[in-house]
């Protein structure tokens, strides 16, 4: 539906024709998308020099799903999660958030509505599990940070839904990779946003942890409602458990889709097409195998 | 995946099984905390050169008459002031050592890291060094050098320095730059110093190096309307910067995913840690290691990083820290005193030594 619509916008794009607006409009006030963006022009400006990543990009973030971002290295994954939770500005575009542009919320509203789980390592050395999850509850609390007793609970639950309760009183500095970055997604979760952002949740976990933390990305996204965006290199785990993938090439292409329309049409090799022959050899023959197992049937 | 108690399934049972810890400080701990700086404090006031009863010290703070008018005067005109200068004084330090800690993430930050002491050290050094250079007369420097010369001599030195970190706050991506700012300002600072002591005569020599040995006696009830309001503003900006620094602590980004305006915050909390180091070196001379220090030990006492414990805590500790700093620089029973910067170094640097240990073996800021 999502690529439907993408197809006919850029159809209606290149006549030039002024229909599009309305069309747009459309899926702004959309209920079930929670972000869509419009010819969005993500990079970075420093003084007079800009450096443009990715240029007119149309793209639509559904709720209740898992969406995976997947792309080689520099492909300018980071920097369009920083723009479209507004940690940084778009060069030019729109980035509507419950219908709302993203550049009219304040710090404290994006804060509401978006929560991130960065790759950014967290360092605290005195501080508990528990008490880095109620971090979650920032742009709730009043001027002192004192968390009520409903904010403890809303933490607590998000603790146990993603399954890190037992860790509450553990420091932070103890737990291991995959354990803190339950308690961060714990954190993303007692922000109570519609929508959570994780940059790469998966790095530097172990096959049975990238699995985990994958289940429950997929459970929190389907049961609660939310829009989840990951960005992920694990190819396969991104096939087997997300709903909608985007996929962005080095060469500045972007395409969205379910796993299986994007591996059927090749587009994940497309993707990759820019990389060295002994890649895509590799590639192509993962993908032949990809396309000749059952490997999309939905994990139990 | 484990499905959430309610209350009303788990009962108090699971209340008592609860695997969360609390969040908050203890009301006993910081009751403690208050009796260890209300103790120091009256402590402060009753012993010295002249030892005077407890009784009396409460009977005088009440806005009674002692037995003894000398007493009164010892009290009222110096030990009181003295006592306001180190509590105030302590409680800043440690106040400002903390944001600076957490600012930079850095657990060796302390509250002089802007180069705020280097700026006042240098105001102090011209007018001290310099002065007499310019006039060539030892009297006529001696008499230009009240103590009230000195303090705006600091003041000066202390306020071109903060006045260059704000404007600089305001503009950098980078928070590093600040540090590495406050270093150039250092080194600067100290190279001109340098000249000045290599072509100045013993006494002013002396004169600027007791300077640089601090001290809490140095501040009259005169001074204190100055001292004690700009002390005040920066305490209470440092207890109503708690929250960003709390979100802080986990670095820029996420703090600004959680609705903080990381610029904002980082100049509130420049400016609050500033004004206090710069109020302090103004009008007691560079202390050392209080600022640094306090804010390890609370953290190593409440095992917490969290600002709304340590805040206070550092608070109360630092303030009453230095009234025994100062208790001890006394000498009570004797009539030598020691310099209050070899009190705070000789109790501080054994503290950061082992906190420098012990981070071997766990966390940092």
């Amino acid at each position: 539906m999502v690529t439907n619509w993408l197809a006919a916008r850029h159809a209606l794009r290149s006549l030039g024709s002024k229909l599009d607006r309305p069309e747009r409009e459309g899926h702004v006030t959309d209920p079930a998308i929670a972000i869509c963006a419009h010819d969005l022009t993500t990079g970075y400006r420093q003084g007079s020099h800009v450096r443009v990543v990715h240029r007119g990009l149309e793209l639509v973030l559904p709720r209740g799903k898992l969406t995976a971002l997947l792309g080689p290295n520099g492909a300018g994954k980071s920097t369009l999660m920083r723009t479209l939770s507004g940690l940084q500005p778009a060069l030019s575009g729109t980035v509507w958030v419950d219908g709302v542009p993203l550049r009219a919320l304040s710090p404290q509203a994006i804060a509401r509505r978006i929560a991130v789980v960065l790759t950014d390592r967290v360092d605290v050395g005195y501080m508990t599990a528990y008490a880095l999850a109620a971090l979650g509850r920032h742009p709730y609390t009043r001027w002192d940070g004192r968390l009520t007793p409903e904010d403890e609970q809303i933490v607590q639950e998000a603790m146990y839904a993603a399954g890190c309760a037992g860790l509450a009183a553990r420091m932070v500095a103890e737990l291991s990779d995959g354990e803190r970055q339950r308690v961060m997604i714990a954190r993303a979760l007692a922000q109570q946003t519609p929508i959570i952002f994780l940059d790469e949740p998966t790095a530097f976990l172990d096959l049975p942890r990238r699995v985990e933390i994958m289940y429950l990305l997929r459970n929190l996204a389907h049961q609660t409602g939310r829009a989840l965006l990951l960005s992920t290199h694990d190819l396969e785990l991104a096939l087997r458990f997300a709903d909608l993938l985007w996929l962005m090439g080095g060469d500045g292409t972007f395409v969205t889709g379910t796993p299986t329309e994007l591996l059927q049409r090749g587009e994940l090799l497309r993707v990759f097409s820019a990389e060295g022959q002994e890649v895509r050899h590799y590639l192509q023959d993962l993908h032949q195998r990809w396309q000749a197992t059952d490997l999309l049937r939905t994990p139990q | 995946m484990n499905a959430p108690l309610s209350s009303a399934q788990a009962g108090w049972a699971h209340a008592l099984a609860s695997p969360f810890p609390p969040l908050r400080i203890r009301r006993s701990v910081l009751l403690a905390l208050i009796a260890f700086t209300g103790t120091a404090f009256m402590l402060s006031l009753a012993i010295g050169a002249v030892s005077i009863p407890l009784e009396e010290v409460v009977r005088v703070l009440l806005g009674g008459q002692a037995s003894n008018d000398t007493w009164q005067t010892i009290i009222l005109i110096f030990r009181l002031p003295k006592a306001i200068t180190a509590l105030l004084a302590g409680a800043a330090l440690s106040a400002a050592g903390l944001q600076m800690q957490t600012l930079f993430r850095n657990p060796l930050a302390d509250p002089f890291v802007l180069g705020i002491s280097s700026g006042a050290s240098l105001g102090v050094a011209l007018v001290v060094l310099g002065g007499a250079a310019v006039s060539a007369s030892v009297f006529g420097r001696t008499a230009f050098l009240g103590e009230l010369g000195l303090v705006s001599a600091a003041s000066l030195g202390a306020a071109a320095v903060f006045v260059l970190v704000l404007a600089i706050a305001r503009r950098v991506q980078n928070i590093v730059t600040l540090l590495v700012l406050g270093l150039m300002v250092g080194y600067l600072t100290s190279a001109v110093v340098s000249v000045l002591i290599y072509f100045s005569l013993p006494e002013q020599v002396s004169a600027y190096i007791n300077w640089t040995f601090g001290s809490f006696g140095g501040v009259t009830w005169q001074q204190m309307r100055t001292f004690a309001p700009a002390l005040l503003v920066g305490l209470v900006t440092a207890l109503v910067t708690v929250k960003p620094l709390n979100a802080l602590l986990l670095g820029e980004n996420y703090a600004r995913s959680v609705g903080v305006n990381v610029r904002a915050a980082r100049w509130w909390v420049t400016a609050s840690a500033s004004l206090m180091a710069g109020a302090v070196t103004a009008f007691c001379g560079p202390i050392g290691f209080i600022g640094i220090a306090v804010p390890h030990l609370c953290r190593a006492l409440f095992v917490t990083s969290d600002h709304r414990v340590l805040m206070p805590a550092s608070l109360l500790l630092g303030g009453g820290l230095a009234l025994i700093f100062d208790l001890i620089s006394q000498m009570p029973g004797t009539r030598a005193a020691l310099p209050l910067n070899v009190v705070t170094s000789a109790v501080g640097a054994p503290i950061v030594l082992w906190i420098v240990m012990r981070r071997q073996s766990f966390g940092r800021i």
